[in-house]
């Protein structure tokens, strides 16, 4: 179990920062679709006998890059698009699944199973980890601006079409490493609820950053934890936790809680939306 | 006023198109340094794209760009051009201070990891006393009010020492007071030598400060000094034969 808690923990941590980018640039969707298409990525993998990451990331980028492509070249809104690929490639893996005859569980891939997460695996999410980490503490600045105003980067000489594909390509790599332990269907929620919640707490990036990592590590501790002594889902349990935070910062968040709004009769002016 | 030779934006004939809707055709215009300049146009006119093509976000399809007599890309290098958002441009909520949005208009003066240094810091605070927002340089952009958070992206710009600002409606809900630190600004920067772009369709400021003015439908219809470009006739051009006076206070935001 310790094992199970420290991968938990780890992805938790980076996903958690990752999270943040995805909640201001508003690409929530854009992690469900990368998580779900990594799917054939998977077993196409394991059935080459190539690391699973791999095929996951291949896939997971060529989702974006299909998305992306559609929607330049027809009349149809990008959401629609997005929710037309990842179902695509999802539905592609699970026939994969049933056409190939390997010792694949899908079940692990669809809910994770961190509890039995062998060697060979956790190498390679602490590997990916450090990657995703890394790119994100030395871009930080440079994302940070690209999210916030696309206009100004490009104006001062930054290249926003680079920033672009390297935080979707640092996404499919979260995806990847979080598919260990919550598995495709919840990882999206590794990739926006801590970023949410921690919005909701602070109006300063650096803390924003910082509390979306640490609601996300001890999620995941939480989560894994109960899940063991329980017996239940480690996915459903890690996700109900993170869920659950969020609720709490929603009710009783400071500044922007809704329970705060409620008791507060004088709301200083300047918290009023203006212009 | 020998730097009146020397132009900082010359445009020449430059087409862009976005997906085979033409959005500009043959725009020429040349802009010497330290002026004013209104930008006149309807909504859809092409202002934003002429901004867009300035700033390098979009390539024109045909013609060229030359700012301070050097490409696109190299003004970017030089940090030549800032451009200052309309307030619906951006996200109010995103989680920065005014510290921090100032500082990012020394993003391209920095290294790779964007670490600030000492003159960093100063250009930040030099920006900020002249918005007269330094007081207020910790707090969030959320707690801003709007002619706050105006002066703070000006504030970017200036700290960012371009010497061409192209500015999205910049006294669209802003109070008077605001107007006129702003417009005071203005007449400070052109002194030192720098040219401003203004986009509006609110003509009573072009009449106010404005030494030129470019009138823009889908092409430059006319350009030049603010009194001889103020025609009845060129007027109903740019704004398809409305009386200009009903145009006036317009604040409509502008797509394309």
């Amino acid at each position: 179990m310790v094992k199970a808690l420290l991968i938990s923990a780890t992805v938790g941590g980076v996903c958690g920062l990752l999270s943040c980018y995805m909640t201001l640039k508003g690409w929530a969707l854009m992690g469900d679709a990368v998580s779900h298409s990594v799917l054939p990525g998977v077993i196409l993998a394991y059935a080459l006998g190539l690391p699973f990451s791999v095929g996951a990331f291949v896939f997971g980028v060529g989702s974006v890059a299909t998305i992306g492509f559609v929607k330049q070249k027809s009349r149809i809104k990008e959401d629609t698009v997005i929710g037309l690929v990842f179902t695509g490639f999802f539905a592609l893996g699970l026939v994969l699944v049933s056409k190939t005859r390997s010792n694949i569980d899908l079940t692990h891939i669809l809910f994770g199973n961190v509890l039995g997460i062998s060697i060979a695996d956790i190498q390679q999410t602490v590997l990916i980890s450090a990657l995703v980490t890394a790119v994100l503490l030395l871009f930080r600045r440079d994302l940070l601006l690209f999210c916030f105003d696309p206009t100004h980067a490009r104006s001062i000489g930054i290249n926003t079409g680079v920033l672009h594909y390297l935080l979707l390509s640092v996404l499919s790599l979260a995806a990847v490493a979080g598919l260990q332990t919550v598995g495709i269907i919840l990882v999206v929620a590794m990739l926006v609820t801590p970023g949410a919640t921690a919005y909701l707490l602070t109006d300063r990036f650096d803390r924003m950053s910082w509390l979306a990592i640490g609601s996300s590590i001890l999620s995941s501790l939480i989560g894994v934890y109960t899940s063991y002594w329980t017996d239940s889902s480690t996915a459903g349990c890690i996700v109900l936790v993170q869920t659950g935070l969020f609720v709490i910062a929603f009710l009783f968040a400071p500044k922007h809680g809704i329970l705060r709004h409620r008791f507060a009769s004088s709301m200083p002016i300047s918290s009023l939306p203006n212009r | 006023m020998t730097q009146s030779e020397l132009m900082r934006i010359e445009a020449d004939q430059i087409c862009v198109d976005y997906n085979g809707t033409v959005a500009l055709y043959d725009a020429s215009l040349h802009l010497p340094s330290g002026c004013i300049c209104g930008l006149v146009g309807m909504n859809g006119s092409g202002k934003s794209t002429l901004f867009k093509a300035l700033t390098g976000f979009i390539r024109p399809s045909r013609g060229h760009i030359r700012i301070n007599g050097c490409s696109v890309a190299r003004a970017q290098r030089d940090q030549a051009v800032a451009y200052v958002p309309q307030s619906e441009g951006i996200d109010c909520d995103f989680p920065v201070s005014v510290w921090d949005v100032v500082m990012m208009g020394r993003y391209g003066a920095m290294n790779v990891l964007r670490i600030p240094r000492q003159s960093d810091r100063v250009a930040v605070r030099d920006a900020l006393e002249r918005v007269e927002l330094l007081d207020l340089r910790d707090r969030p952009i959320a707690a801003l009010s709007g002619g706050q958070r105006k002066r703070t992206f000006l504030a970017r710009a200036i700290a960012q020492r371009a010497s061409v600002l192209l500015l999205d409606e910049p006294f669209n809900g802003v109070d008077v007071r605001t107007e006129k630190l702003m417009a005071e600004l203005f007449f400070q920067l052109r002194k030192e030598g720098r040219t401003i772009l203004i986009s509006t369709h609110d003509l009573s400021h072009v009449r106010d400060f404005c030494d030129l003015t470019v009138l823009i439908n889908k092409t430059v219809l006319a350009y030049g000094e603010t009194s001889k470009v103020f025609t009845p006739e060129n007027l109903s051009l740019a704004f398809g034969g409305l009386p200009p006076d009903l145009l006036t206070g317009n604040s409509s935001s502008e797509d394309a």
